[in-house]
């Protein structure tokens, strides 16, 4: 069987090459200077001014001692040895994740179900999903806080002792049920470009009818492809609750947000270490699960050249 | 694996008041391959997918080798399909693709790969088992969904259309290659295409669809010279409508002729309209006001209108004096004989034909 495609057929079967141009030939450098449009470059200076600048001048401030005339890491040193500096990042860290969890466990069935299934919900499901968009985040503790006070009058009871749990200072479970809600519009929006992406109907079909039952069908099939949607999804979230400070604090729990208000506020340089240090937190989490994202990307795209 | 038998009886699927499928039964010799043909809507895609188990029938069954199937879900049920979107799996190579349903099966690594590489070839991708979806052409991602379906060695092969998608040259390589696979694994096949011509070259029975109900399940050769409908013998290749009268119980005359009558037979004196296949006109050339040509009341002579040249045959249309258009088809050498606006008599075959009411 190996001779059934003639070259002739295999000639008029392949796909097209992607990308026609052979290599780029090789410009001067006044040659490709002339092409550079000069005002772009002028307003990516200025936006890089604009955002680096205080940056830059917060880092200066905080490692420069104007007065002894020398650079000194000692503020970055007192923040790590600050009280309640590592605890607060680790419970933001561990919230972040299983916020992510929590999210992706409930949207990701409960959407590919509405996608095959039932399709007229789309448009009710997407109402709901952007109510947090319109629902202060005060409310919506202020609701939290009523809901859990219900239990504290009748102590060992079930209710009281889940009120405990919820509210456990060292990890509050209530935080990523929380932080769930309060994701929503951006995590839906996210998860459902993905599934626009691919078609679902027939990968689905391809895989159940090759014998997968519908859990492989979500781990193998469906979420290798919508990685992309999950991904965006998990940035959102993380960026959400380590800069999360209102529903943590009138709840009366100490993530890195509220630590940074409530104990880093010290004087001289640790506030603006203590701020530089947030950001650049926040932007190295978001970086290395871009980067694992990416790199899965690309390995694909490496193992299949 | 031997062959199975696929019995479909009575099938029934309503979507709201749309009956998809009205009582359908069609039954599959092991080894067969059937082609369900039939316009948009005619419930050929249901009754597919019914078998498949992507959706359960109102009423019927679905037996293969004499055990009821019905109530058993997709996963279960050992059918390979390929889809007339492109139904790869995007991550995965196409070698992982092919693997995919092995590996459900638990399947060895080594056994898996090896499975996956005789399929390829079998398919005629050998060399391709590395790229992903993206990276092949749409012939060549059809292909891989074929290996696909078959290393899981299916009890029945389930074909949605697989080659709509595709430009026409390929489309007809695959064609080819299906046939020839099919052939060769002696595998059970049903077939899901409009595309008459991919039915009537690619399978041993075309099962003709109306309205969610069997118009005509036979050989393609006698699907094509005997249809048992109106409806099987115009949605069938290309047919002319001619009016005719019935003289006897079973003989009608049309221009000129008489005929023997097939299938409904009106009573003796009724106007109807004989349907007849283009090859089964004969044309004559007759010199514009000519004695022949002046006679006038004979209906079969007209005026030639186009004469499209489909390589060995040329197929001529010809207005008749009562406004009927007739298409008739004559070996490509004489095509000169008939320009455009030249008169000509046509000539029924004589051989059985059908008569609808007009």
């Amino acid at each position: 069987m190996a001779g059934l495609v003639t070259d002739t057929l295999a000639a008029a079967d392949r796909p097209e090459p992607a990308g026609a141009a052979g290599p780029p030939s090789a410009r001067s450098l006044a040659e490709r200077l002339s092409r550079v449009r000069w005002w772009r470059v002028l307003m990516l200076a200025v936006v890089a001014i604009y955002l680096l600048g205080p940056l830059l001048s917060a880092l200066w401030f905080t490692v420069y001692n104007a007065r002894l005339h020398r650079f000194s890491l000692a503020p970055y040193g007192q923040l790590f040895g600050a009280s309640g500096f590592l605890t607060s990042v680790r419970m933001t860290f561990f919230l972040a994740l299983s916020t992510i969890a929590l999210e992706f466990v409930l949207l990701v069935p409960a959407m590919v179900a509405i996608r095959l299934r039932l399709p007229r919900l789309r448009g009710v499901v997407e109402s709901i999903a952007m109510v947090p968009l319109v629902v202060s985040p005060v409310a919506l503790t202020a609701g939290v806080s009523t809901v859990l006070g219900w239990g504290l009058n009748d102590q060992g009871s079930w209710m009281f002792r889940l009120d405990a749990d919820l509210q456990n200072q060292s990890f509050p479970l209530i935080l990523p049920l929380v932080y769930a809600i309060l994701v929503l519009p951006f995590a839906f929006r996210a998860l459902d470009a993905a599934l626009r992406a691919v078609d679902l109907k027939t990968l689905v079909e391809a895989a159940r009818g090759l014998g997968a039952s519908w859990p492989v069908v979500l781990w193998r099939v469906l979420l290798p492809n919508l990685r992309a949607g999950l991904l965006s999804g998990a940035v959102l979230t993380l960026a959400l609750v380590f800069g999360e400070y209102t529903i943590a604090s009138i709840l009366g729990f100490v993530p890195f947000a509220v630590w940074i208000v409530q104990d880093g506020q010290g004087s001289g340089q640790l506030p603006i270490a203590v701020s530089l240090l947030s950001l650049l937190l926040s932007w190295a989490v978001l970086f290395l699960v871009s980067f694992l994202g990416g790199r899965r990307a690309a390995a694909v795209t490496d193992r299949s050249a | 694996m031997p062959a199975a038998g696929l019995e479909l009886s009575a099938l029934r699927r309503s979507y709201g008041a749309v009956h998809a499928l009205d009582g359908l039964d069609l039954a599959l010799a092991p080894g067969e391959l059937v082609a369900l043909l039939g316009p948009s809507g005619c419930g050929k895609t249901t009754a597919l997918r019914i078998v498949a188990g992507f959706e359960r029938p109102d009423a019927g069954q679905v037996r293969l080798d004499g055990a009821d199937i019905t109530p058993v879900s997709a996963a279960k049920r050992d059918m390979g399909m390929v889809f007339q979107s492109y139904s790869l799996f995007p991550h995965l190579t196409a070698a992982e693709n092919v693997a995919f349903g092995l590996r459900l099966r638990k399947t060895a690594a080594p056994q898996r790969k090896a499975r996956a590489e005789e399929l390829l070839e079998l398919v005629g991708i050998a060399g391709h088992g590395a790229r992903y979806p993206h990276q092949l052409s749409g012939g060549q991602q059809q292909r891989v969904a074929l290996a696909r379906a078959l290393a899981i060695r299916p009890k029945v092969l389930l074909l949605d259309e697989p080659l709509s998608a595709l430009d026409a040259k390929v489309r007809l390589q695959l064609r080819d290659e299906i046939r020839r696979v099919q052939l060769d694994l002696g595998i059970t096949t049903l077939f899901v295409t409009h595309d008459q011509e991919e039915a009537l070259s690619m399978a041993d029975r075309v099962a003709v669809m109306r309205s969610g109900q069997l118009e005509q399940c036979a050989a393609p050769a006698q699907l094509y010279d005997r249809p048992a409908t109106a409806f099987v013998a115009e949605f069938v290749g290309t047919m002319n409508r001619l009016r005719g009268t019935m003289i006897d119980l079973d003989v009608v005359e049309v221009a000129g002729r008489r005929l023997p009558v097939d299938g409904e037979r009106p009573v003796p004196g009724t106007k109807v309209e004989v349907l007849l296949r283009p090859e089964a006109i004969e044309l004559e050339a007759i010199e514009p006001d000519s004695a022949a040509d002046r006679a006038g009341a004979d209906p079969a002579v007209g005026t030639v209108r186009t004469a499209t040249f489909l390589g060995a045959i040329t197929r001529v249309a010809v207005t008749l004096e009562d406004g009927t258009e007739v298409k008739a088809d004559l070996p490509s050498h004489r095509a000169s004989e008939f320009p455009a606006g030249g008169r000509a008599r046509l000539t029924p075959a004589p051989r059985p034909v059908l008569v609808v009411a007009p």
